[in-house]
């Protein structure tokens, strides 16, 4: 894997902030978009613009047939076994509150339990919270250890006859850790309950099988995998589609609407009510050729030499505490200095140009978990270097040095 | 171009070491609490304010940033033995120095050592840190019930 070449497909990266080279480390927040991406957005716009599912004439037509293109490119990484089980959103949030407004509200009543775990971030909280308040389920979460770890036993027996969905994130985007969503599935499913697993962070490191992984509902967002915002997809069971009620109405999700009766479309596009993020969508489908041109394998061996390279310099680093230590993990560095509020690192990286996210990372639970208000994350990808692991380094000493 | 340095002022550096009218305070017949959501900063101030309106004692608790920390700091040596028709002005005061243009300089006659905190509206994401304190003060005068905020 040839990295120089890699980095110049990102154009985003050659530039200087404050007179030196940009070390962007926030990669758990978004990913940089390479420039077939950006091409590919700005030549729809550019050529193809149209509404898409509806239009008799040629721009309609090959709007539509890029948009349907994306959909089978992503059916195909995701091992997804129809079309018809790929639904495009505006994010994993969406996908998520998609599942617990339509899936959630024809299938869970008073007394049911929904099983999430400490480690979900917020997206994966809420949706289900509100449920809960809506339906009077049960709210119940599975512990983690101090290394940031699932607690194994207690989910086992947490689970029970009433959980009726167990949701669960496949990498954190807090600690970094990877959790063994096969067992944790199987498991689920053994007493009934349907598996949502939230992808947003790990799609882009790992190879993702849906059918292998016998899941019920996959989601991730497009803009964590090289591709733009404001898109992303919920990958479900077809079965489990074709009996869940409409998200939102409007155009396209339609057959026959008249005011007694709406006979609605058939899957996918009975989820994907009015105009969608059709460049978003041609994007994201290029963003994931982008990757399989690389290859996750090899993406996953150079991103684990990269944290690893990280983890040993961070080890050695005086006053710095790592907040996720798990054996299985990806791509994620949170730590706390000592002395220096994650705030103040954030700011003092960033005069050093480099790019670092400080704050919950929309996990707040696991903040209160390990009784910090906040934590500083590098985040790495397959553009990051060595030497850019040494600048986030010697702009940390750097910080610990105006506080000492 | 504004330096870091123009941020991290020797003396705010020193009042995050070690914050000045750290803890409880007894008595106390105002308080509040105040939290940014952003960041996470949380604090809590306790005023005694007598029956001319002069705040007589001022502290603060809490955990957050250097800014936050030292902005309170330097806030509650600001405010002892103050009015609360001077905190009107200081409050005005700080928040035009805090989200002022570049090229503005601070009225030093007004705020004294508080403009020591002039740099941060070269730092957009940290002018909040700043203010909280002195929102959270004026919602202990007002006795609201509500957590302060710095929108």
């Amino acid at each position: 894997m040839n990295i120089e070449q890699i980095r110049s497909d990102f154009p985003i990266l050659d530039q200087e902030l404050y007179g030196k080279p940009l070390v962007y480390l926030d990669n758990a927040a978004t990913t940089q978009k390479p420039q077939c991406v950006i091409d590919a957005v700005r030549s729809y716009y550019e050529k193809d613009n149209s509404n898409i599912h509806r239009g008799v004439h040629t721009l309609s037509e090959r709007a539509t047939a890029a948009y349907e293109a994306s959909r089978e490119t992503i059916r195909s990484f995701f091992n997804a076994k129809s079309t018809k089980e790929v639904i495009f959103t505006r994010g994993a949030t969406e996908s998520i509150n998609l599942i617990a407004s339509s899936w959630g509200r024809a299938n869970i009543t008073k007394g049911d339990e929904i099983l999430i775990t400490h480690m979900e971030h917020h997206s994966n909280i809420v949706p289900w919270q509100m449920l809960c308040e809506h339906t009077g389920a049960v709210l119940k979460v599975v512990p983690m250890n101090e290394a940031g770890e699932l607690d194994m036993n207690a989910f086992t027996s947490l689970l029970s006859e009433r959980t009726k969905l167990f949701g669960v994130v496949h990498m954190s985007n807090a600690l970094g850790t990877i959790n063994p969503i096969e067992t944790m599935i199987k498991q689920a499913h053994a007493v009934g309950a349907v598996v949502l697993v939230d992808g947003a962070q790990a799609a882009a490191h790992m190879a993702v099988d849906v059918q292998a992984l016998d899941v019920d509902f996959y989601v991730t967002s497009a803009h964590k995998m090289y591709g733009p915002t404001g898109v992303g997809v919920l990958i479900a069971k077809e079965v489990l589609l074709e009996a869940m009620p409409p998200y939102q109405g409007g155009g396209d999700m339609i057959l026959m609407v008249t005011f007694e009766k709406t006979q609605y479309n058939d899957l996918p596009h009975k989820f994907e009510a009015g105009t969608p993020n059709i460049a978003g969508v041609i994007g994201f489908g290029e963003a994931i050729k982008y990757i399989q041109s690389i290859g996750l394998d090899k993406i996953a061996v150079r991103e684990k030499v990269l944290l690893d390279y990280a983890t040993s310099q961070a080890e050695l680093f005086e006053g710095l505490r790592q907040i996720g230590t798990a054996r299985d993990k990806a791509c994620v560095l949170s730590f706390v200095l000592k002395g220096v509020h994650p705030h103040d690192l954030g700011t003092i990286l960033d005069r050093e140009a480099v790019a670092i996210r400080a704050g919950h990372h929309c996990a707040m639970p696991v903040m209160q978990f390990y009784k910090v208000p906040a934590t500083a994350r590098a985040s790495f990808s397959i553009y990051n270097t060595e030497a850019e692991v040494d600048a986030l380094f010697a702009a940390l000493s750097k910080a610990r040095d105006m506080f000492a | 171009m504004f330096s870091l340095g123009d941020l991290y002022k020797q003396v705010i550096i020193d009042h995050t070491k070690s914050p000045r009218n750290f803890g409880k305070l007894e008595p106390c017949n105002h308080d509040a609490e105040g939290y940014n959501p952003l960041c996470g900063d949380q604090l809590h101030v306790y005023l005694q304010i007598n029956d001319s309106d002069i705040i007589e004692g001022i502290t603060f608790e809490g955990q957050g940033c250097s800014i936050s920390t030292a902005s309170a700091s330097l806030m509650t040596e600001g405010l002892k033995g103050k009015s609360i028709a001077n905190f009107e002005i200081l409050f005005e005061a700080f928040h035009k120095m805090a989200t002022a243009d570049l090229s503005d300089q601070p009225n030093q006659d007004v705020l004294g050592k508080l403009a020591v905190l002039a740099g941060v509206k070269e730092f957009p994401s940290r002018i909040k840190c700043a203010t909280l304190c002195w929102h959270t003060v004026k919602s202990a005068i007002q006795d609201a019930d509500k957590t302060a905020r710095t929108e």
